[in-house]
Parts: C-alpha cells; structure tokens; sequence
C-alpha cells in the first residue's frame, strides 16, 4: 500500500530526532516567551525561574501551568507576544464558558496551522483533485478557516460552505459531488439524517472520508456517521488556545491521533496534583506549542482527559497519538443511558433556525429521566393561536430526536426570557442531583 | 376595517395573568373583548382594547410577548338566530372561522363579536353585501 503524507519528513520523523527537535524549539520558546510575554514572565518569576534553567525537554516540568482562567486575565492582549504589526489574524472561541480567548496568528503561526490542517486532509485520503466541503463555521470559530487553509495547502477544490442551511449543504455535496466533508461530529450525523430523510442511499453521495472535531464524539456515533454517508470518519483535535483543529489528527488506521510533535509538545497530567504522568496513564492533556509566534502557549491545560500512546502506528507516522478524549465530565450528561452533549443540542437549534438560548431541565420521575428543553421561539413565529408554536415545538422535537437517539419536550418560550448567563450551569438544570443520582 | 387584536404570550404559571392585567391597568386602556387558547404549557391571552398601541406599549415594558393579529368585528342584532346567520353566510362562502369570541360591552341593539378568518377582506364583503353590520376602531373606542 502507497503511504501518503502532506510532510514525510517531519510526519515519519525518527522518535529520537522528534525530541531532539522538541527540546530545541522547547528551549528557544521559553526565552521568548519570558521575554516577550510579561503575564507569563511573572508566572515563572514567582517560582524563581529563569530561562537558563530550561535546558533539556525533562525540565519542562518546572514550568508553570497555564489554564483558561489566566487567558481570560490575560484578555485581550496580555498573552500577545509580538507587536501587532506583526500579527495577521485573529480567532476567538465561543465564549460559552464565560470570557472569550481571543488568540492572534503571525502569518508564520497561520502556515503552521493550516499545514497541521493539510496533514490532517492528506491522512484522511485527500489530495489535489478532491472536493472539501468545509461545513465548520466560519468567521471567529477556527473550525472553518482551519480547515479553509488546509485544503488550499493539498490543493483541493475548497467549498466553503459555513455550517448550516442543510439544503443547500446537500445540494453542492450532490451537484459537486464533494468527496470530502468537514464539520463537527453532530452536524455530519444530521446531514447523514437529512440524506436519509430525502430518499438518498448512504452511497448515493460522492463522499469518501470526513474530518469531524471540535466537540466530543463516541464511536458509536462513528459508526453511525459512518454508515450514513458511507464514509470513513475521521476525528481531528484542536483548540483556539492552541491554534486551532489539526494539532491531532487522524490517520486511517483511526485509532487515536497523531499529535503534529514537531509543533506541540503534549503531556498528561494528574489533574488534581499537577504531576506529570507516565505514557499510557489517564489524566489531563496539557499542550506547550513550540513555535507559535504570536499567541505563545506553554503548558497550557486543556482539562481533556485522555491517554497517550507511542506504540507503532502501521500507517508510518511516527507522531505519538493521543486517544478521543471524552469530553468533559462538564459538559455531558446521560439521560436515560444516553449521552447528550449540549453542543448537539446547539447544533440542531442553529440548524432549525433557532438562537441557541435554551435551558436543558433533567429530572428523573418514576425512575424514568424527564428531559425537557425550553427553546426562545423567534419572534415571528408568535401569533394568535396556540397550533402554531405546537407544531413548531413538534418539528424540532423531531429534529432533536434524529440528532440525540432520545425525544425530549420541547417548550417554546417568549423571546429574551431564558437567563443569558456567562456560566454552562444555567444551561443545564439536573434536578436529579438532588436525588443523588450521580449524573 | 378590521379591528386589530392584541395576542399575549402567557406561561402556564402563577401571575402571569396578574402581570397582564396589571400591564393594561396601568395603561388605562379598557378592554373590550377577550379570550383565552391554552396548552398545556401555555396560553394566549387575546384581547381588543380601547387603545391598543398604549395597551403593546405598557405590555412590552412588562416584559409581555405581544403580537398584532388584524380581526373581523361584528355587531350582530341582539335577537336569536343573528349570531346563527353569520356563521351560516361565512360557511356558505368557505370562508372557515378559526375561532370567534363575544365582546364584554354590549349596546341596546347589538352584540359584537370578534371572528377571525384567514381572509378578512374577503369576509367582510360578503357580511357588508348581506347587511351585516362591522365594527370599526372608533366604534370600540366609543363603546
Ligand atoms: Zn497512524
């Protein structure tokens, strides 16, 4: 079998010569971010640490974690390590767990990540002569330029689409017969739904892989997604933190995902103590980027939770991978034995045409779970009689049910009457708690 | 010719109803019709009034839902079968009547009443070419 790589010479680099590089850049990054970043410098200056004393790759441990809380402190431009006249982009994420991270690219920083996202396409079986329907959403959201960029870089007919309006979504994947898609694991699942829906066999699409990330996603869901579209799927990984999608990808033995070595260096830690753990042990992912210009990141926690490991992948790249991590343990829940993650719920409320202001209230009557959904109805939806919002709440009852395996209640309320909160708690209120009914 | 009708939002809670009422008082606009569709969950609280943009304005400031709906309004003579003979004259003409309701205020002669069709131009040609009688804004406002 012909191996393809976006990079071989870095993808297939010896173990050895990818440490050797990783304490280099390790070494090098310290000192400029210690003298470019003053948030950061401070952080180091409290433990009494200088940059000299950074000097090998084990020593990165001596270093001080940083965590989402100090990049909200640190907002807008407290993390910026060069001047602006430098910096060509600006991502941002969603900001659904309070401040916004907004994090900046040299054009520098913007080429290693679209290669990331290149490496991600060529490893998914793309290469010049595909179609890559990128159906992430664009604009701040770093799913859609990501992966933008990395299908320009393999040379492949990019659609950019954006997420959303799944009838046109359908109509370019059937007219330009798009071979690959990418977006996040619940919309692939919807528009595997929506296929269906219309009386398409699952391969009756042009499609042959998919690139889904940005949210958690079982294998269950794979396999669905899978068996929807007839494709492979493949799973990639990234945070605005750390660029964005394609700091771990997929290759088509999927079975983890090979971190892009030669640009983040990953480590797994107690997330209790801070102790470094050994190959193979679950805990935290920590991630240090070794040549980011703009938007540095040493040690940075992700709070996923996930393994790593360096056996031999038969696909020939010899990047240490990672494994899918499961979300985490705030952001999902089991309602009667299913997993629900908000985003899902997001997903099909952007798709429905609805705001994604919505209230999850779960409780558990006659040892059955209860799971309603208050959804904001928009406001031209409210007239003068009841039957219009019913068969609204019905219709979107049904979508919800495609995306989540479970029917919940639907409720449509006025516009503007569900809290906007900074925190994911409102979102989600588990009256089972009080049961205690360890959720 | 058609009235318009204020349509309120309620959840199916304590003091909503409070809230809306309270919301028209404060106003000082009267009402002059009203009915209630519910769910479940919900209701919809729907009302004629005297002055109906102070009445969405007052609403809107205690945080009610409103929408406007444009209805029929139509004083039937205060004698059996008047009532029988419009329903009986929409119908000849498939014009379906989605729901109707009776106005509070009633004058020596007549009742009004509140119809509402899909089509309101069309309804109130036939009801004018049969010599029913309409009600108007201004005939609300002087009740
Ligand atoms: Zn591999």
């Amino acid at each position: 079998m012909q191996r393809h790589y976006y990079q071989p010479d870095a993808e297939t680099m010896p173990v050895n010569e990818i440490k050797k590089l990783q304490e280099y850049k390790l070494v090098h990054q310290v000192r400029y971010v210690y003298e470019n970043v003053e948030y950061y410098r401070k952080l180091m200056d409290e433990k009494g640490l200088k940059p000299e004393d950074i000097t090998c790759l084990d020593d990165i441990r001596k270093l001080p974690f940083l965590s989402k809380a100090d990049l909200r402190d640190a907002y807008p431009y407290g993390m910026l390590a060069t001047d602006i006249k430098n910096c060509v982009r600006i991502q941002s994420t969603s900001g659904t767990t309070g401040r916004r991270v907004v994090a900046f690219y040299t054009q520098n920083d913007v080429d290693m990540w679209e290669e990331c996202c290149a490496r991600a396409i060529v490893a998914a079986g793309g290469s010049a002569g595909d179609v890559v329907q990128v159906a992430y959403g664009y604009g701040l959201f770093t799913g859609g330029s990501g992966l933008h960029g990395g299908s320009h870089k393999v040379g492949c007919l990019t659609l950019p689409m954006s997420s959303g309006n799944t009838d046109r979504q359908i109509q370019f994947m059937m007219d330009l017969r798009s071979t690959i898609l990418c977006c996040t694991p619940s919309y692939a699942a919807y528009i595997g739904e929506s296929l269906k829906e219309r009386g398409y066999a699952p391969g009756a699409n042009s499609l042959k892989a998919g690139i889904f990330g940005a949210e958690p996603w079982t294998e269950e869901m794979r396999r669905d997604i899978q068996n929807s579209l007839g494709i492979k799927a493949y799973d990639i990984y990234g945070l605005t933190e750390t660029s964005g999608p394609g700091v771990a990808f997929e290759c088509e033995c999927q079975k983890g995902m090979h971190i892009n070595e030669d640009h983040f260096l990953a480590e797994i830690i107690d997330p209790d103590t801070g102790e470094v753990l050994p190959e193979g042990e679950k805990g935290e992912l920590v991630f240090t980027a070794l040549d980011k210009e703009a938007f540095p990141l040493l040690r940075y926690r992700t709070r996923d939770i996930t393994y790593l490991t360096r056996e031999k992948c038969s696909c020939g790249r010899t990047f240490i991978r990672m494994h899918k991590p499961m979300g985490r343990s705030d952001d999902m829940m089991i309602i009667r034995g299913v997993n629900v993650f908000p985003s899902q719920i997001e997903t099909v409320l952007l798709n429905e045409g609805y705001t994604p202001n919505y209230q999850i209230i779960v409780d558990r009557v006659n040892n059955t779970d209860t799971f309603d959904i208050n959804v904001e109805m928009l406001p031209e939806d409210f007239s003068d009689t009841p039957k219009i919002i019913t068969t609204k709440e019905k219709k979107l009852q049904g979508a919800m049910k495609t995306m989540l395996g479970i029917n919940p209640k639907i409720h449509l309320v006025a516009p503007k009457t569900i809290a906007r909160s900074e925190g994911k708690a409102v979102r989600v209120i588990d009256k089972r708690k009080r049961l205690g009914i360890n959720t | 010719m058609a009235i318009k009708q204020l349509s309120i939002f309620v959840e199916n809670r304590e003091g909503t109803l409070v809230e809306v009422t309270d919301a028209i008082a404060k106003a000082e606009v009267d009402i002059r019709a009203m009915s209630v569709a519910d769910t479940n969950d919900f209701g919809i609280f729907r009302l004629i009034v005297t002055d109906y943009d102070k009445a969405k304005a007052s609403l809107e400031e205690a945080n009610c839902f409103v929408s406007i709906t444009e209805v029929v309004g139509v004083a039937v003579e205060d004698k059996p079968g008047a009532l029988a003979k419009v329903v009986k004259l929409l119908a000849e003409h498939n014009i379906n009547i989605e729901y109707m309701y009776a106005f509070i205020t009633v004058s020596k002669q007549f009742a009004y009443v509140v119809l509402r069709v899909a089509d309101n131009a069309a309804a109130e040609k036939i009801l004018v070419e049969n010599g029913v009688s309409l009600v108007s804004e201004e005939d609300i406002a002087n009740l």
